[in-house]
C-alpha cells in the first residue's frame, strides 16, 4: 500500500523529471537549428560589407541557402584519409561539438515566467549552479581539442599546424578570458549567473560595463580573447587560408566537415551571450521609465547584436601575424589584465 | 542511484588511467588521461564539491592537457625515438612501483586523510565562498607556501628557457 503523500511526490518529481527534458530537447533543438540563420545572416553580412549581394539564388534573397548547403554536406563523400587516425578522426568533430551545446545547461535566459492558467512557475535556466561562471569557461574551453584532435588525426602538416597554433592560441587567451570573468565576479560578487544578471538591475548605469573606469577595460579584453577563442577573424590563425591551405580541417569532407563550423556558430552565440550576461545587464531592462517589454526581449536584441559585432569584424579586419597574435596575447592583454585587477580590488574595498 | 554513477565513473576512470600507460601511441595516452580526469571531476560532483570539480577540469582537461598534447604532437614527428627510449629500465620500474603503490595505500587507509576538512557538514553543497574564507584564514600557510613553490618554478622555466635560447 502508498500512502497519498507518497503518490504525491511521486507525480512531483516525474513532473520535474519532465519539465527538465523537454528544456533540454528544446534548447538542443534550437542549438542544432541555430546555424541556419546565422549562415544565411552572415554570408548577407559578408556580402553587403563587401558591395555585393551575397547568396541570392536559392529562395527570396537566398534565404534557402543554408538547407541547400546542409543537403550538399550529408550528400558529400565521406573521406578519410587513408593514413589518419581513424577513430579520433571520426570523435574530433564531436569533440568540437558536444562541449559547445553542454555550455548552454548554465545558461539563464531569464529570471522566470509564470504560465497562466495552470500558474506554473516556469525558470528560464535549466541549471543555476552557484559556479555557474566557471563552469560555462571550463566546459567552453574542451572544445578546442576538437580541433587540436582533429588536426593531429587527418595526418597533414597543414592540419597539425593548424591544430598546433590553435592549442598555443588557446592557452595563450584563455588566460585574459578568465581575468575578465574574475573582474566581473570581483564587481558583482557571485559566480552565478543569475546572481550576476541580478546585481546589474536597474537601468543601464547599473551595468558591469559602465563600473567605471574598470568596467570597459573588462569588457573590450573579454571581447578581444573571446574572439580569439572562438577563432574567428582576425584570430582566426588555425585555418588561416593563406598559410595553411584551410589549417586544422583541411582532409575533413561532408558532414564531418560541417560540424566545425556548426560548434564555431555555437561557441560564437556562447561568447555572445556571455558578455551580454556578464557586461550588458544580461534581460534588465536599459531604460527602467520605458514601457515594460518582456525580459526575454532585450536579452534577444542583445545577444543578436553582439552576433552582428562579430560578423561585422569578420569582414572588416585583417588577420594578424602569428608573432603579433602572440604578442597582445602575453604582452599586452595579460599586463592590462593585471593591473585592471589591481585597481577593481581597491576599488571595491575602498569605495 | 549515488553509488550507480559512482560506480560507473570510478571503473571508467580505472580503465582510462590504465588505457594511458599501456597504449603505444602517446596521443592516444593523453585523450584517455583527458577521460580518467573528466571522470575524477564526476566524482568531485558526486562528494557535493563543483567548484573543485569545475576547477579540475578547468586547470588540468583544459590547460594542461592542451601543453601536453603541444609537446606530444611535436614529439610525435620522432615516433621512433619515443619507442627506443620505453622499456630501458624496466627492472627499476617493476621493482619501484609496488613500493609506491604500497605507500600511496598507507596514506589513503591510515593516514587519516578523512579528517582533515570536518568543519564543512557532510552531504551539503561546499559554497565558493567558504572555501576561500578557509584558504585565507586557516590554510593561509600552505596556500602562501603553494604559490611560492609555483614561483619558483615558473621562474625556473623562464630560466631554462632562457640559456637554451642564447646557446643556440
Amino acid at each position: 500500500m502508498f500512502e497519498l503523500a507518497d503518490i504525491t511526490t511521486f507525480i512531483v518529481s516525474i513532473s520535474v523529471f519532465l519539465i527538465l527534458f523537454v528544456k533540454v530537447y528544446v534548447v538542443a533543438a534550437v542549438l542544432f537549428s541555430l546555424p541556419i540563420p546565422l549562415t544565411w545572416i552572415e554570408r548577407k553580412v559578408a556580402g553587403h560589407i563587401q558591395v555585393r549581394l551575397g547568396p541570392f539564388t536559392v529562395g527570396p534573397h537566398g534565404i534557402l541557402q543554408p538547407i541547400a548547403d546542409t543537403l550538399k554536406s550529408f550528400s558529400k563523400e565521406d573521406v578519410i584519409p587513408e593514413k589518419a587516425d581513424r577513430l579520433i578522426f571520426i570523435l574530433a568533430p564531436l569533440i568540437a561539438l558536444v562541449p559547445a551545446c553542454m555550455v548552454f545547461v548554465a545558461i539563464p535566459f531569464g529570471e522566470s515566467v509564470t504560465i497562466p492558467y495552470i500558474n506554473y512557475e516556469l525558470t528560464l535556466y535549466i541549471a543555476d549552479m552557484n559556479v555557474a561562471l566557471l563552469y560555462i569557461l571550463a566546459i567552453s574551453g574542451l572544445g578546442i581539442y576538437g580541433i587540436i584532435f582533429g588536426g593531429w588525426a587527418s595526418n597533414s602538416k597543414y592540419a597539425v599546424l593548424g591544430g598546433l597554433r590553435s592549442a598555443a592560441q588557446m592557452i595563450s587567451y584563455e588566460v585574459a578570458l578568465s581575468f575578465a570573468a574574475i573582474g566581473v565576479v570581483m564587481l558583482s560578487n557571485s559566480l552565478s549567473l543569475v546572481e550576476i544578471v541580478k546585481s546589474q538591475a536597474g537601468g543601464f548605469w547599473n551595468w558591469n560595463l559602465f563600473y567605471l573606469p574598470v568596467g570597459p577595460v573588462w569588457f573590450i579584453i573579454f571581447i578581444i580573447a573571446g574572439i580569439a577563442e572562438i577563432n574567428r577573424i582576425p584570430f582566426d590563425l588555425p585555418e588561416d587560408e593563406g598559410t595553411l591551405g584551410a589549417g586544422f580541417s583541411v582532409e575533413y569532407s561532408g558532414m564531418k566537415f560541417a560540424f566545425f563550423p556548426l560548434a564555431e556558430y555555437i561557441a560564437m552565440t556562447t561568447v555572445s551571450i556571455l558578455a551580454v550576461l556578464m557586461f550588458l545587464g544580461g534581460w534588465n531592462t536599459p531604460f527602467p521609465g520605458a514601457p515594460v517589454v518582456p525580459p526575454i526581449f532585450w536579452f534577444g536584441i542583445k545577444v543578436l547584436a553582439f552576433i552582428y559585432f562579430f560578423m561585422w569584424t569578420r569582414f572588416t579586419f585583417p588577420r594578424y601575424r602569428y608573432d603579433q597574435l602572440m604578442t597582445i596575447g602575453w604582452k599586452i592583454l595579460i599586463p592590462i589584465c593585471l593591473v585592471n585587477l589591481l585597481v577593481t580590488g581597491f576599488m571595491r574595498i575602498l569605495l | 542511484m549515488e553509488q550507480i554513477f559512482f560506480i560507473g565513473f570510478a571503473v571508467l576512470a580505472i580503465v582510462s588511467a590504465l588505457a594511458v600507460v599501456s597504449l603505444r601511441n602517446p596521443v592516444h595516452s593523453a585523450l584517455c588521461l583527458m577521460v580518467c580526469l573528466f571522470q575524477v571531476a564526476c566524482i568531485f560532483v558526486l562528494l557535493r564539491s563543483p567548484f573543485l570539480a569545475v576547477v579540475q577540469i578547468f586547470i588540468y582537461v583544459g590547460a594542461v592537457m592542451v601543453l601536453f598534447l603541444f609537446v606530444v604532437m611535436i614529439l610525435d614527428i620522432r615516433k621512433v625515438m619515443l619507442g627506443s627510449l620505453v622499456g630501458k629500465r624496466s627492472g627499476f620500474v617493476y621493482a619501484i612501483m609496488p613500493l609506491v603503490t604500497l605507500e600511496f595505500l598507507l596514506v589513503i587507509f591510515k593516514g587519516g586523510l578523512g579528517k582533515v576538512a570536518s568543519n564543512i557538514p557532510s552531504g551539503e553543497e561546499v559554497k565558493v565562498a567558504v572555501i576561500g574564507k578557509e584558504l585565507f584564514t586557516k590554510y593561509l600557510f600552505p596556500f602562501e607556501v603553494v604559490s611560492i613553490l609555483l614561483l619558483v618554478a615558473m621562474v625556473g622555466a623562464i630560466v631554462l628557457a632562457k640559456d637554451r635560447d642564447e646557446g643556440a
